[in-house]
């Protein structure tokens, strides 16, 4: 944590653009950030850019002041100690049970089997919704496409993020229930929130006005 | 890895272990020269004695029998260990009494970066000076011990454990619905304080005091701005502030009125360390006026614990920067 500017942890992906534009409405130049798809680190706008699971990690560290990260991502790892201070309201999607189309695969295995085999991104978040809803079910933790895993027949249904839909009828699947709904979080360090607590504070009040 | 260790625990070699106990000793040197008698407790004791002092051991979290099927644990701080010998060992003794440790204690680990499972702390608990007095001598010494320690731009967090609670009383809040917000508070999610604070279905004026009193940290301006209900409170860390000015450390003392701190056993004041070199905080402490009043001795009392290990890191990182 340097004592002079506030460092910002940025998420690369589905939420890079809406977040970059936000930093450009509060007067941090982006232009770099945007030109450069390889580079990393941006010492000069106080940015360093990561995987969006990856932004608290380096906030709850310190190694950034700030981040801007998804709920779904703040869900799956609820024990990371960092701020949520702001709910950005850009990036909203779904987190959802989906299963394969025609008939009811998730109701099925729990009424025959007495349990569901689930596949997911988000084992903790999956796992706490089927044991919230008094539902024994068996987690598979996949990394790549999670649609693929009730076509093969390896699980009962997944648990996903899902924004419009597209990919889950594309492959026959559809939504069983709705889980919760996810948008971007702004979310800071402990020590910066109590050690740089003007300068975050006037951030977050341009960012609400 | 061959031969595992538990998760949260580690082995220390030579060269840091050099360090460690330099600064262990620099710190507990401090802490004597102020008074503070060095104490050591066994670091098993009886579950009940712990849940004695708080409801849920402290979150001790390693437990074991011994051959007559009592259930012994691992302590998870010093303070509770430090109420029962103060109120077995010294009944009769006359206040205030000044101990401090230099010991080991193990813990659940629940959130934080690589949280450790055990960990040496250095720390003092002083038994039977009340109020903004005790908490003054807690602070100020805190800051010195991390002085010697090495330590160059270190900060004491300081708030009131009870604050939040007693908004919460005087704007009429239902009573079960204190718990939850105050869970919002622990957890640092101010954005589901603010939408349970909405659902609470109370007055514009009243949701601004329950959202605006959290984020009030910095000197001692953000007292003048948290009057109202919570202004005898706030009153007693006007008073902590006066004493920390006498005492020449006032400018290393950040107010936080949004802190709290996960412990059963805080009554008032309660502190957390920090430095800017790293990113959590180094240990904390506070005001815990009816811990030792479950063991029988009804004296109010005040402490801090710092991690050894974490003031080592926050050193180095220092050292770093020149």
């Amino acid at each position: 944590m340097s004592a002079e500017r506030l460092s910002i942890a940025v998420p690369r992906g589905a939420l890079f653009g809406a977040a970059l534009d936000l930093l450009d409405r509060l007067g941090v130049d982006t232009a770099e950030v945007r030109a450069n798809d390889r580079k990393l680190l941006f010492a000069d706008a106080g940015i360093v850019t990561m995987r969006p699971s990856d932004v608290p990690t380096y906030v709850e560290h310190g190694s950034a002041d700030l981040g801007i990260t998804g709920k779904d991502v703040l869900l799956e790892q609820e024990q990371r100690d960092v701020y949520e201070l702001l709910d950005l309201g850009f990036g909203r999607c779904r987190m959802v049970v989906a299963a394969r189309e025609g008939g009811d695969p998730v109701a099925d295995a729990l009424r025959r089997l007495g349990r569901v085999r689930i596949a997911t991104k988000y084992p903790r978040v999956a796992q706490r919704h089927f044991a919230a809803t008094g539902r024994q079910a068996e987690i598979v933790e996949v990394k790549g496409s999670v649609e693929l895993a009730p076509l093969t027949g390896l699980v009962d249904g997944i648990v996903d993020l899902t924004a419009t839909g597209g990919t889950l009828r594309e492959n026959q699947l559809r939504v069983v229930e709705e889980i919760g709904v996810s948008t971007a979080r702004l979310i800071a360090n402990p020590v910066a929130h109590k050690l740089k607590a003007e300068r975050i504070d006037a951030l977050v009040e341009r960012i609400r006005s | 890895m061959a031969y595992p260790i538990p998760p949260g625990t580690r082995d220390v070699l030579p060269d840091e272990m050099r360090e460690l106990r330099a600064i262990g000793e620099r710190m507990r040197a401090r802490f004597a020269a102020a008074g503070y008698g060095e104490i050591h407790t066994p670091a098993l004791e009886y579950e009940e004695v712990l849940r004695r002092g708080d409801a849920h051991a402290a979150g001790a979290r390693y437990r074991t029998f011994d051959e007559r099927g009592d259930v012994l644990a691992l302590r998870s701080d010093m303070t509770i260990p430090t109420a029962r010998v103060v109120a077995t060992r010294y009944g009769a003794a006359e206040p205030p009494l000044r101990f401090c440790y230099l010991a080991r204690a193990w813990r659940a680990a629940e959130r934080g970066v690589g949280e450790p499972r055990e960990f040496l702390q250095a720390g003092i608990e002083l038994i039977g000076l009340p109020g903004a007095e005790g908490d003054a001598e807690v602070v100020a010494l805190t800051i010195e011990a991390l002085d010697a320690a090495g330590l160059r731009r270190h900060r004491v967090g300081v708030g009131d454990g009870s604050l939040y609670r007693r908004l919460l009383l005087a704007l009429d809040v239902p009573e079960d619905g204190h718990e939850p917000l105050v869970e919002c508070l622990f957890r640092r999610d101010l954005v589901a304080l603010e939408r349970s604070v909405a659902e609470l279905g109370v007055g514009a004026g009243e949701r601004e005091l329950l959202l605006r009193l959290p984020e009030l940290r910095g000197g001692p301006a953000v007292l003048d701005r948290a009057d109202g209900p919570v202004a005898e409170a706030v009153a007693g860390l006007r008073a902590l502030y006066d004493l920390l000015e006498r005492r020449g450390v006032a400018d290393r003392v950040i107010f936080d009125l949004g802190l709290v701190r996960g412990l059963g056993y805080y009554t008032g004041a309660v502190f957390e360390v920090y430095d800017p070199a790293v990113g959590f905080a180094l240990g904390g402490g506070g005001r815990y006026d009816e811990l030792l009043g479950r063991f029988g001795r009804d004296l109010p009392a005040c402490g801090v614990a710092l991690d050894v290990q974490r003031v080592h890191l926050a050193q180095a990182a220092e050292e770093a920067l020149g």
